[in-house]
């Protein structure tokens, strides 16, 4: 490495946006759930990894078929996860969160720690503890700049992260500021005992928070899985820790704060293992959570918490 | 009736979809070819068993309510009887000694992997009790507790091997840095809401983790430091020879060599040290800083406009809480003769949680004890090792929901309000 080089830096902020973007849509689930029920869902970085699985399963079971069309295959694959996480994600709430409802602040943080390492372990007797790695299904990409220099490569998987991302970002965002029940998980986050006053069914509201955030969560772990094409029973657990990093970067219940806290602890990550070392990534990334705590608690665009009595 | 089918045909479906990709179908990874191997089986059983649950789930439902009735033994004479005596302070006490002198006893006369075994309880039951501090008294949820048990194993594997000082030296130290630790953690996250310190706390038990692995020069690595030396008896050495001009235990006291010494010492070792902690904590408790820190947890507002300091009474807490956490990995590196990052995972600040959890928050004894089962009872089920995390966090669920105040909830003269006021807040 000879210095500072621009196209270095460009095809950092190509990685960070490619990592950044996956953040971003596990945060969105966190700070949904929170923004309603003002909980941390713990579990749901496993729901990330089950996503993932169920991604690499219909992969495999679509090339068993001889499916071979790219965009086939990523839309039943899609479809096929999110049905899968969403279940989960319902389930999760349906009996290990919603008995604990009023319960004290601690008890249903420690109940989604059950959760969470319940699910590790399931997956690790069901599908064993060892890596799964596949073939990429999408290969090939474009390179930029001088024919003897450093070439910036855009791989088409990153593109087509990218343009997933924010296809579903932007569809998130419709549904909640545009729709029926979009509204009423706005009314619910704002408070929830008026909401149900007001004829909000609540409990429904927040299902279908866990559903949606699944179901994005889903997302995430295709993409991952087609992107790395390595997945295995752990891999929930550091990424739920930096996409909740991102969650509280952005401003813990806000979703356009998930979706920038995502970029920027993406793009945190890619340059700390650019210019620094690979090893010492996660341990930036976990020191920006602190430094952001420490200097502005409500994150980027959060708003700042009121205590009540 | 076609209701219930409804239903029952619903949570069928939905436990098909969520048990068929974990469980119904497998990767198989054979060199470059991927393919699916599908299992049936258990899925098969485990829909058609929840489809007959949820159609007779009235019937079952009445079952259970009756046969629940007979089964009220609580209320009987006797129990309540042995209840009142358990709380009269000098049966009490009694109670205490003859679990100690049992404690004292015992190793002397069973085998030395089963002495073992009870010296690595004892460190849980340390880290336990500790943990309870922040937890359990507190109200603080601290998820990377093993950071702090790493800090003093560590500091205690590093100053022997670098200028052989000896355990009992290293030992306060130990303790004094991972406090340290816990104070500088604690300084600027304790200001925030509860729920943040979780996940500082898990954060920084990663960093702690990821530093062990990469600073080779200071913790060697992943490798990590080995040939920790044993703690000595006032100068005795355990070993069979000793080291320049020390005097070793055997020959002092004109007994033959055995291994056994050592392990029967370090188990007596462990037990003075749970007692000591047992001990410390039970006194901060009736201490009005101890007072302090369960009125925090119960209302923090009411708290603070009573004029306590929030701040200062969490970090007092957790900085005692980390105290205890860096002699029990002191003790661990002595026990151990060698360490490494691997011991000191997010498993372990998990599991230590669920014994806490499960023993009860804020019980002394209700920790001890769940700390005893949960290194006990994997070691007699051997083969059921690959269910142990799972059956941990299933328990962690299941008491949160069932009995959050765990299987020996703390005993607090209660003050309760009478039932007029409570209902006119």
């Amino acid at each position: 490495m000879s210095g500072f080089s621009f196209l270095e830096f460009v095809q950092q902020i190509i990685n960070g946006l490619t990592l950044g973007s996956i953040y971003a849509l596990i945060a969105i689930g966190y700070t949904m759930v929170y923004g309603i029920i003002g909980m941390i869902n713990f579990a749901h970085g496993e729901i990330y990894m089950i996503g993932a699985y169920v991604g690499l399963m219909a992969i495999t079971g679509l090339s068993l078929f001889g499916v071979d069309s790219i965009a086939a295959i990523l839309l039943v694959t899609l479809a096929i996860s999110i049905l899968v996480t969403g279940s989960y994600g319902w389930t999760v709430e349906r009996l290990a969160y919603r008995p604990l409802r009023n319960s004290p602040r601690l008890v249903p943080l420690i109940s989604a720690i059950g959760v969470s390492i319940f699910l590790q372990n399931y997956v690790q007797i069901g599908q064993g503890a060892r890596d799964v790695s596949m073939q990429p299904v999408l290969t090939g990409g474009w390179r930029f700049g001088p024919a003897d220099g450093f070439q910036v490569y855009l791989s088409y998987m990153q593109v087509l992260i990218a343009v997933v991302t924010v296809a579903f970002m932007a569809g998130l965002t419709l549904f909640i500021s545009r729709s029926r029940l979009g509204r009423a998980c706005r009314a619910c986050s704002q408070d929830r005992t008026m909401a149900n006053l007001l004829g909000i069914d609540t409990d429904r509201v927040i299902a279908l928070t866990f559903v949606l955030g699944a179901a994005l969560a889903a997302v995430a772990g295709v993409l991952v899985g087609m992107y790395y094409g390595l997945v295995n029973p752990f891999i929930g657990f550091i990424a739920g820790l930096k996409a909740f990093t991102a969650a509280v970067l952005g401003g813990i219940g806000s979703i356009p704060g998930a979706m920038l806290g995502g970029v920027v602890l993406g793009l945190a990550e890619s340059f700390a293992s650019a210019y620094l070392q690979t090893e010492y990534k996660d341990v930036v990334a976990f020191a920006l959570l602190i430094l952001v705590l420490l200097m502005r608690p409500t994150g980027l665009l959060g708003r700042p918490d009121v205590e009540k009595v | 009736m076609p209701r219930t089918l409804i239903d029952a045909l619903l949570a069928a479906v939905l436990t098909a979809v969520l048990l068929i990709p974990i469980f119904g179908l497998r990767i198989q990874v054979d060199g470059v070819n991927v393919a699916l191997d599908r299992t049936p089986t258990p899925v098969v059983i485990a829909v058609v068993a929840v489809f007959l649950l949820r159609l007779f789930k009235r019937p079952l439902q009445r079952l259970w309510a009756s046969w629940k009735v007979p089964g009220s033994w609580r209320a009987n004479s006797a129990t309540a009887a042995l209840r009142q005596t358990a709380q009269h302070p000098r049966a009490r006490q009694a109670l205490w000694l003859l679990l100690l002198a049992v404690a004292v006893i015992w190793p002397f006369t069973v085998s030395r992997g089963a002495v073992d075994v009870m010296t690595l309880a004892l460190i849980y039951v340390m880290l336990g009790l500790g943990l309870n501090i922040v937890v359990g008294f507190a109200g603080l949820l601290v998820l990377g507790y093993a950071a702090f048990y790493a800090v003093g194993a560590y500091a205690y594997a590093y100053l022997a091997q670098q200028f052989g000082l000896s355990f009992w030296l290293c030992l306060p130290i130990a303790g004094g840095l991972a406090a340290l630790t816990g104070f500088l953690l604690g300084l600027p996250v304790l200001r925030l809401r509860g729920d943040y310190l979780a996940i500082v706390t898990l954060g920084f038990g990663e960093i702690t983790r990821l530093l062990l692995n990469n600073l080779n020069f200071l913790t060697g690595g992943p490798d990590g430091i080995g040939g920790i030396p044993r703690p000595s008896l006032f100068g005795l050495e355990f070993g069979r020879r000793a080291k320049d001009g020390g005097a070793t235990f055997h020959e002092f006291f004109g007994l033959d060599y055995s291994g056994d010494h050592a392990v029967i010492f370090m188990y007596l070792l462990g037990l003075a040290l749970v007692l000591a902690t047992l001990f410390v904590i039970d006194r901060l408790l009736r201490m009005p800083l101890g007072r302090a820190w369960e009125a925090l947890r119960e209302d923090e507002i009411a708290c603070r406009s009573l004029g306590l300091n929030p701040t200062v009474i969490k970090l007092s807490a957790l900085t005692l809480s980390a105290a205890f956490a860096g002699f029990a990995g002191a003790f661990f590196a002595a026990r151990q003769g060698h360490i490494n990052p691997e011991s000191f995972t997010f498993i372990e600040s998990a599991m230590v949680l669920a014994i806490v959890v499960l023993g009860g928050m804020g019980s002394q004894l209700g920790v001890v004890l769940a700390a005893i089962a949960i290194t006990v009872l994997p070691e007699l089920a051997r083969e059921f090792n690959e269910y142990r995390m799972l059956a941990f966090g299933l328990v962690m669920v299941l008491m949160m929901m069932w009995r959050p105040q765990g299987l020996i909830p703390a005993s607090r003269p209660p003050l309760t309000l009478p039932e007029r006021a409570e209902a006119a807040r």
